[in-house]
C-alpha cells in the first residue's frame, strides 16, 4: 500500500522505537503534523525550537535513547542549530527533523528557507536532505543507525513540504548498508594486554574517565575494574556518575574546577589511564604541562579523539564497555593488595584531600551559599534525582558539590557550553523518567535563556523543579572579570532580574523563594512535595561567591587558586 | 610537509562540501583538489594536496575517515605514486618568438591546442617540477593566462 511522506516519517520513527517528540509546528511542517494526530506518538509542544533541541538531548542522556525534535523550515530549522550543536560537542544520540520548502524552490530565497543542511553540516554527526519519497525509510534507518553507534551524535534529516506530500510503497529496511561507516568496538588484544600489564606494573596510576563511559553504558564494568585493582579515579564533568562519587577512591572532577587531589594526583602519576575522554582544554589546562611524568593509555571509540592533543603511549581504539569487559578479564582479584609505593600513592592522594577539601562556610546568619543549597539538595532528596544544570557557576558548583553515585543522573552541557540547555534538558529529561525527580540547577542569568518553557512544562504538567541560584550576576564571567580584569564588572551585573516568585505564578507553575539561610530547606521540601506543575525556587545567594579551585585558562593544573 | 592524500568518496551531493568544510574547519590547509567520477559512477576520487607536520596529517586522516560518505583515504608516500597535473598556457607570440616556442613546447612534449596571430595556448602535463619549468621559459615571451588543474595521482605497482 502506498503511504505518504509524513505517514512513513512517523510509522517509521514508530519502528525505531520513538515514543515522544518535541517539536514546534510551521508552514513547512504542516503536513507531518496533520499525520501526528493519526498516531500514538507523543508529541510535546515546546516555545521555543532550541527547546525542542535541549529537551529531546536531555531525554537522550537521561535514558541513553536516541532523542527526537521536530521543527519548520527557515527560522525554526535554524533556531534548532545550538541544540544541534550541543548534541554534537558531548555526542549525544539525536535525530533532528526539520522542515523544508517545496524541492522546487530550494535555492529560490523561497519564504522560511534556510540551507540548513549546509549550516549544521560541521555540527552534526551526518545530515540528510531528502530528495526523493524514495530515499526517505531508507534515509531514517541510517540516521538512527548512525545516531546511535559508533560515537554517537546528533543526525539531521531536512524534509522538504513536497516529500512529505508524494507518495510510494513503504518498507521499512531491516537493515542498514553503509559502506563507508563502520565503528571499531573490540579493542586491538594486544594493545588491551600491554595496557593491563602497565597497569599493574605502575607505582602511581590514576583513571581518568570522561562522558565515553557514560554513553557506551560501561559504569558498573568501570567500577568492577577501579574496585579490583583498587585504581584511584577522577572523572571529567561528562564523566561524572559513571563511578560512585561516595566512594574512597573517586578524586572527584579534575581540571579548571577540579578538586585539589584530582589535580594534583594527575600532575604526580607515572600512568594516567584515559577512557573515554578527549584531553578537553578545560581538563588539561596547560597542555605542556599535563600529566608530565606519565605514560599515558587512552581507550577512546572515535579514532580522532586519540593523539588530537596529548600524544598516546598505548592508544586503543574500541567502545569503552566492550575494552573495559576484556580488561576486567584479565585481572584477577587484587582487592586491597596494595603494597609499597601503590600504598604511599593512595596515602599520598588522601594527604591531598586532607590538606585541601573541597569546602566553603555557611554563617547561619550571613548570606546563603550557593553550594549550601546545592547539599541541601543533595540531602533531602539523598541523591535520588536526575539533575540538569546550566552553564556557568551553577553548573560547576553541582559538579563539586552534589556527589552523583549513578550514571545518566547528572545532565549538564559540557563540550558547547550551552547557557539555556538546563531547563529544556530537565523537562526532556522528565518526560522520560516521570517517576523520578528531575532538579534543573541554574543561575538567574541562564533560566532566562529559555525561560519561556516554564508554559511547556506547566501545559504538560511536568514537575521539573528549578533551583535559581540567585545572585544577580553573570556569575562565571563576573568571577574571572574578578580575578583577571581587576574587579571590573563590565555588564555583567543583572541587578533587573525579574521577580522569578512571580513569573513562576503568572505561568501557572509555584514560585519559592528563599533569602536566609533556614528557609532553603524549608523551600526545597515544599518543592519537592509538588508533584503536577514545575516550581521554581529563588534562592537568593552570596552575590560574590566564586568557584574554587580554578586552573586559571593556560596554566597547568598545578596551578590551582585555591580561594 | 607536503602530502597528496586520495579519498575514495560516495558521488553524492554536498561531499564536497563535507570534505572542504572539514578542512575549514579545522583550520587544515589545502593546495589542491581535484574531483572527478571513478569508473564506478557511485564512487568519485578526491586528491588533495595538504601540508602539515605529522601529527596534523594524522588528525586529517582520520577526520576524513571519520566522515559518513568517506569510503577510503589513502596518504601516498614519495615515490609510491604517480602525479600529474595539466596546465593551459597562453602565450603572446610574435613573428621573432614564434618558432622558439614552438621549439619549447616541443622540447616538453606539449601541444599547442589553440592558435591565433597572436598568441598560442598550449597544453602541458607533468610533474610539478616540469610544469613550472616550462612556465619558467615561457615568462618572458609573455604569459597571459595560465590555468592549472589540481594534481592528481595513483598509486605505482599493481595495487
Amino acid at each position: 500500500m502506498k503511504k505518504t511522506g509524513a505517514q512513513i516519517l512517523i510509522e517509521s520513527l514508530m519502528k525505531e522505537g520513538v515514543d515522544t517528540i518535541f517539536g514546534y509546528p510551521g508552514g513547512a511542517v504542516l503536513n507531518i503534523y496533520d499525520e501526528l494526530l493519526n498516531y500514538p506518538i507523543k508529541h510535546i509542544l515546546v516555545r521555543h525550537e532550541q527547546g525542542a533541541a535541549h529537551a529531546a538531548d536531555g531525554y537522550a542522556r537521561s535514558t541513553g535513547k536516541v532523542g527526537v525534535c521536530l521543527a519548520t523550515s527557515g527560522p525554526g530549522a535554524t533556531n534548532i542549530v545550538t541544540g544541534v550543536a550541543t548534541a554534537y560537542m558531548d555526542s549525544i544520540p539525536m535525530v533532528v527533523l526539520t522542515g523544508q520548502v517545496p524541492t522546487m524552490l530550494i535555492g529560490n530565497d523561497a519564504f522560511q528557507e534556510a540551507d540548513i543542511v549546509g549550516i549544521t553540516r560541521p555540527c552534526t554527526k551526518h545530515n540528510y536532505l531528502v530528495k526523493d519519497v524514495k530515499d526517505l525509510a531508507r534515509i531514517i534507518k541510517e540516521s538512527f543507525y548512525i545516531a546511535r553507534t559508533g560515537r554517537p551524535g546528533p543526525v539531521l534529516i531536512d524534509l522538504p513540504k513536497d516529500v512529505m506530500i508524494d507518495s510510494t510503497e513503504y518498507h521499512y529496511p531491516e537493515e542498514v548498508k553503509l559502506r563507508s561507516y563502520n565503528p571499531t568496538y573490540t579493542g586491538h588484544p594486544g594493545q588491551i594486554k600491554q595496557a593491563v600489564s602497565m597497569i599493574l606494573e605502575a607505582k602511581r596510576p590514576l583513571l581518568y574517565t570522561g562522558g565515553g563511559v557514560i554513553l557506551s553504558n560501561a559504569s558498573d564494568e568501570l567500577t568492577r575494574f577501579v574496585n579490583k585493582l583498587q585504581l584511584p579515579i577522577t572523572m571529567t564533568l561528562m564523566g561524572l556518575g559513571a563511578y560512585p562519587a561516595k566512594e574512597k577512591l573517586s578524586l572527584g572532577m579534575l581540571g579548571m574546577h577540579g578538586t585539589y587531589r584530582a589535580n594534583m594526583a594527575v600532575t604526580h602519576c607515572d600512568l594516567l589511564v584515559a577512557i573515554g575522554a578527549r584531553f578537553d582544554d578545560r581538563v588539561t589546562g596547560k597542555i605542556a604541562e599535563f600529566a608530565p611524568n606519565a605514560k599515558i593509555i587512552h581507550i577512546d571509540i572515535d579514532p580522532t579523539s586519540i593523539s588530537k592533543n596529548v600524544r598516546v603511549d598505548v592508544p586503543i581504539v574500541g567502545d569503552v564497555k566492550n575494552v573495559l569487559t576484556k580488561m576486567n578479564e584479565l585481572v584477577k582479584d587484587d582487592k586491597g593488595k596494595w603494597k609499597g609505593e601503590r600504598k604511599q600513592w593512595l596515602a599520598q592522594i588522601e594527604e591531598w584531600d586532607k590538606t585541601h577539601p573541597m569546602g566553603y562556610k555557611q554563617d547561619k546568619k550571613g548570606p546563603i551559599k550557593p553550594q549550601y543549597v546545592i547539599e541541601k539538595i543533595y540531602e533531602l532528596t539523598k541523591g535520588d534525582a536526575i539533575i540538569t544544570t546550566e552553564v556557568g557557576q551553577n553548573q560547576m558548583w553541582t559538579a563539586q558539590f552534589f556527589p552523583f553515585n549513578k550514571p545518566r543522573t547528572f545532565v549538564t552541557s559540557g563540550g558547547l557550553g550551552t547557557m539555556g540547555f538546563g531547563f529544556p534538558a530537565a523537562i526532556g529529561a522528565q518526560v522520560a523518567n516521570p517517576k523520578k525527580t528531575v532538579i534543573c540547577m541554574a543561575g538567574d542569568g541562564s533560566i532566562q535563556m529559555n525561560i519561556q518553557e516554564l508554559a511547556t512544562a506547566v501545559q504538560y504538567r511536568i514537575p521539573v523543579k528549578v533551583a535559581i541560584l540567585n545572585n544577580h550576576f553573570l556569575g562565571m564571567v563576573r568571577q574571572w572579570q574578578e580575578l583577571f580584569f581587576h574587579r571590573r564588572y563590565s555588564y555583567t551585573c543583572i541587578d533587573t532580574t525579574p521577580d522569578f516568585v512571580k513569573v513562576a505564578e503568572a505561568y501557572g507553575a509555584v514560585g519559592l523563594r528563599a533569602k536566609k539561610v533556614d528557609e532553603v530547606e524549608k523551600i526545597i521540601k515544599e518543592a519537592l512535595k509538588v508533584k503536577d506543575r514545575p516550581v521554581f525556587m529563588d534562592f537568593q545567594v552570596d552575590p560574590e561567591e566564586g568557584v574554587y579551585p580554578m586552573v586559571p585558562a593556560g596554566q597547568p593544573l598545578s596551578k590551582m587558586l585555591l580561594v | 610537509m607536503r602530502h597528496t592524500i586520495s579519498v575514495l568518496v560516495e558521488n553524492e551531493f554536498g561531499v564536497l562540501s563535507r570534505v572542504a568544510g572539514l578542512f575549514s574547519g579545522r583550520g587544515f590547509n589545502i593546495e589542491s583538489l581535484s574531483v572527478a567520477e571513478t569508473l564506478d559512477p557511485t564512487v568519485s576520487r578526491m586528491t588533495i594536496v595538504t601540508r602539515g607536520n605529522e601529527q596534523i596529517l594524522e588528525q586529517i586522516m582520520k577526520q576524513l575517515n571519520k566522515l559518513i560518505n568517506v569510503i577510503k583515504v589513502i596518504d601516498f608516500q614519495k615515490g609510491e605514486c604517480v602525479e600529474r597535473e595539466m596546465a593551459l598556457i597562453k602565450v603572446s607570440v610574435d613573428d621573432k618568438n614564434r618558432s622558439e616556442v614552438l621549439s619549447i613546447v616541443d622540447i616538453f612534449r606539449g601541444k599547442v591546442v589553440d592558435v591565433s596571430s597572436k598568441a598560442y595556448t598550449i597544453e602541458i602535463t607533468g610533474d610539478e617540477g616540469k610544469i613550472k619549468a616550462l612556465i619558467d621559459l615561457l615568462l618572458p615571451m609573455g604569459i597571459k593566462e595560465v590555468v592549472r588543474t589540481g594534481k592528481v595521482a595513483i598509486a605505482r605497482g599493481t595495487k
